[in-house]
């Protein structure tokens, strides 16, 4: 597995380059063929009301996959992945419109772990429409 | 009702091996909009070390959700899956999980908790390969959310 960014080269509070990540109902009807996750409330705006949301929202999976590729990108080599973790706070509500909703991703080097393992944590942010949808979002990554 | 806390430390058998498909993973790699060649070209893969092209991390949880059902829909438990929201996700990796592998999942019930009226239960899923070689651990929360005072 080989990492593209060197343990020696980061330090904490090193920044990953942010990226945004664009959600239509298009986009969640192909993740849920995808994933195998067919719950209405990630494609049917009547069921999704009824059971108390304001609309139909991302699947908490798919968000948890786009976060990540900050990450991936950075590293070079998504295997770099040692440890990933999420706590779904917000739901990412996404209407039926030409917009859609936007997933925003910030990171940054939080801790060196081992030098040894050549491995850091790395802290993620995940926002949409203002609201912070990931909680304790982080992972460990082995770099070069 | 709380959910009986007996249930706590029960491991359900493994499951069948799920056989992991080059063109599912670029499917899941699609519906994610990720580009990175690693999931879709065995070159790119090899050239980062991997033996062939390798899932995106998030992509076992197809495999790891569908294990869980076995506790999910335990009669015995008795989870109102109707009421269920996904509170935490978490992996540790040995290794990312790659085209052809057959995975095979064994869960395990970890905690069972009430707070506030909603039960909130632990799922532990290993995943290892046919050679028994451990692939992931992924931890799955699941939150029943407390019936509504009619």
């Amino acid at each position: 597995m080989t990492a593209q960014i060197s343990y020696d080269d980061v330090e904490v509070g090193t920044e990953l380059p942010a990226q945004s990540f664009p959600v239509s109902r298009a986009t969640l009807v192909r993740y849920a063929g995808a994933s195998g996750d067919f719950n209405p409330i990630h494609w049917n705006e009547k069921f999704a009301k009824e059971v108390g949301l304001p609309d139909v929202i991302a699947h908490g999976m798919f968000t948890m996959a786009e976060a990540i590729r900050v990450v991936t990108d950075w590293a070079g080599d998504p295997g770099a992945v040692a440890e990933y973790g999420v706590r779904f706070t917000k739901p990412v509500i996404v209407p039926n419109d030409d917009n859609g909703a936007l997933i925003e991703v910030s990171a940054k080097v939080a801790a060196k772990l081992d030098d040894d393992a050549r491995t850091v944590r790395v802290d993620l942010t995940a926002m949409s429409a203002g609201q912070k949808v990931l909680g304790m979002s982080r992972a460990v990554v082995r770099l070069a | 009702m709380a959910l009986d806390q007996s249930f706590v430390g029960r491991t359900y058998p493994a499951t069948d091996p799920y056989e992991v498909g080059r063109e599912k993973i670029r499917e899941f790699a699609e519906a994610i909009g990720d580009s990175n060649p690693a999931y879709t070209d065995a070159e790119a893969a090899k050239a980062l070390g991997h033996p062939d092209v390798i899932a995106p991390p998030t992509f076992v949880f197809a495999i790891t959700f569908k294990a869980a059902g076995q506790v999910i829909e335990d009669p015995q438990l008795g989870l109102d899956y109707s009421r269920v929201v996904h509170g935490d996700q978490k992996f540790a990796y040995t290794r990312p999980v790659r085209s052809g592998d057959r995975l095979a999942v064994t869960s395990t019930i970890e905690a069972i908790k009430t707070m506030a009226g909603n039960d909130i239960i632990d799922i532990r899923g290993e995943v290892h390969d046919e050679a028994g070689e451990h692939v992931v651990t992924a931890f799955t929360k699941l939150v029943a959310r407390r019936a509504e005072e009619a």
